[in-house]
């Protein structure tokens, strides 16, 4: 019985990332950071999950982005470092087409804590 | 509109607010009246239903009110169509698909500052605004300022505006004209007087000081002395200024193929067919008042026009590296 169980949830287990990894931020710092995303007009490059527009691919979609792996291809997948990426993208990673976007770092943590609070799938 | 900023958009906010009222009063009425004709006592539904109940709610009220109504409404709004005095300050507004022609003229007529998007007035002051169209009819419409008003091909139309306050009022084509008719939008902001005249001042200093409509030779000789590489020996102003990376924009703005549709005062970018990028930089919103201005956003415009704003005249210049996006963008970002 108990092997059976491993089994079937073995597998189902491994789709998700432990528990204690998954980045659950507030709502309102949720909604704060979609203020903020829209503000300051990061769709015009990105595709973003509750954004219905502008939907731009210059850049990377961010659908999924609370799965992504590192940040920008290079970054450690921290909210410190993503907040401080989105802010001073040349900075974080040289190089980068992402320019430095015009918000404050308060607004920077709130849209990471939106992106990693995107659609859990 | 249920927020007026000035005495035109005023007059046109108490009509709606008792149209909206009379219209809350005769709903009551009908809905009493079925009351009455579902639910009501026998008494009642005859009275209903005789022929003087007809004549009075069917024909001499609404008759009276309905004439009353005009009257008041025409008397009330008669300052939309007084006739123009003529010493106004005008501006003329080009609606195109999609996005909005600004030229500031001068007394004889002739246009003094080419600008997009973007309407700068003086508060507590009328503006005659002549609206004309390139393609399709387009309506002007700053809801805080005024009513709408149809742009139309091959025909002039004017329109007065103005603010009693300072601030900046968000405007819109009114009249469906094309697949991206949603994103034509604008800014009308309106200045303290004394704000105005230094705004202007500012712009026209600035148009001098590029040499409007003559290419500086230096300037030209300068680009290309950069872009070879060579250390310039030019000590013009602009050296200064204009760090390596603001002269590679200026180079690749011209080799791009911008130059073809954009212009920029001063310099050998002289196309008609798109926004007036002169003051690119001092915008508040880039496309058509759909984005905040920004070098993020000018460069996601840039690069992938097309996928904020499907079907634009502009493509998508994604053939361009980052680099060369972002030093187009920093150059025009100076651009004020």
């Amino acid at each position: 019985m108990a092997i059976m169980a491993l089994i079937t949830c073995g597998p189902l287990a491994a789709c998700k990332d432990p528990v204690e990894t998954r980045r659950e931020p507030v709502d309102d710092a949720k909604e704060r950071g979609l203020a903020a995303i829209k503000r300051a007009g990061c769709g015009s490059c990105h595709e973003i999950p509750g954004l219905d527009w502008p939907a731009g691919r210059l850049g990377p979609s961010l659908k999924g982005f609370d799965d992504v792996g590192l940040i920008a291809g290079a970054l450690p997948n921290r909210p410190d470092v993503l907040a401080a990426f989105i802010r001073n993208a040349p900075s974080a990673k040289p190089g980068s087409t992402m320019p430095r976007m015009p918000v404050t770092e308060g607004e920077a943590e709130d849209i990471a804590a939106y992106l990693y609070g995107l659609d859990h799938d | 509109m249920l927020d007026p900023a000035g005495p035109y958009s005023q007059q046109v906010t108490v009509l709606a607010w008792a149209l909206f009222g009379l219209g809350f009063f005769v709903t009551a009425i009908v809905v009493a009246a079925l009351w009455i004709a579902i639910k009501g006592p026998a008494g009642w539904k005859a009275k209903l239903g005789g022929e003087r109940a007809v004549w009075i709610g069917g024909v001499a009220f609404p008759g009276v009110v309905l004439t009353a109504l005009l009257i008041w409404g025409l008397t009330l709004t008669a300052n939309l169509t007084e006739p123009i005095r003529g010493d106004e300050m005008r501006i003329r507004v080009t609606g195109e698909m999609w996005w909005f022609r600004v030229q500031y003229l001068d007394q004889s007529g002739a246009v003094v500052m080419e600008d997009a998007n973007e309407i700068h007035i003086p508060v507590d002051q009328p503006v005659v605004l002549e609206l004309e169209s390139a393609d399709v009819i387009h309506s002007f419409w700053v809801p805080h300022l005024s009513g709408k008003k149809d742009m139309i091909p091959g025909r002039r139309t004017l329109l007065r505006i103005e603010a009693d306050r300072a601030g900046e009022f968000g405007g819109v084509c009114a009249e469906y004209c094309g697949g991206q008719h949603a994103l034509m939008g604008f800014v009308a902001i309106a200045h303290e007087e004394s704000d105005y005249r230094r705004w202007r001042a500012a712009r026209i200093d600035r148009l001098a000081l590029v040499g409007d409509d003559e290419p500086a030779q230096e300037e030209q000789q300068l680009a290309k002395t950069e872009r070879s590489g060579m250390a310039s020996t030019t000590s013009s102003a602009r050296a200064s200024i204009e760090d390596a990376g603001l002269v590679s924009g200026r180079d690749l703005f011209m080799e791009s193929g911008c130059a073809a549709c954009h212009r920029i005062a001063g310099t050998e970018a002289n196309g008609l067919a798109g926004p007036d990028l002169t003051h690119v930089g001092s915008r508040r919103t880039l496309g058509a008042g759909i984005l905040p201005n920004h070098r993020g956003t000018l460069i996601g415009w840039i690069g992938d026009s097309q996928s904020i704003k499907p079907g634009n005249r502009m493509p998508s210049y994604d053939m361009l590296s980052a680099e060369e996006l972002e030093a187009i963008a920093t150059w025009l970002e100076q651009q004020k």
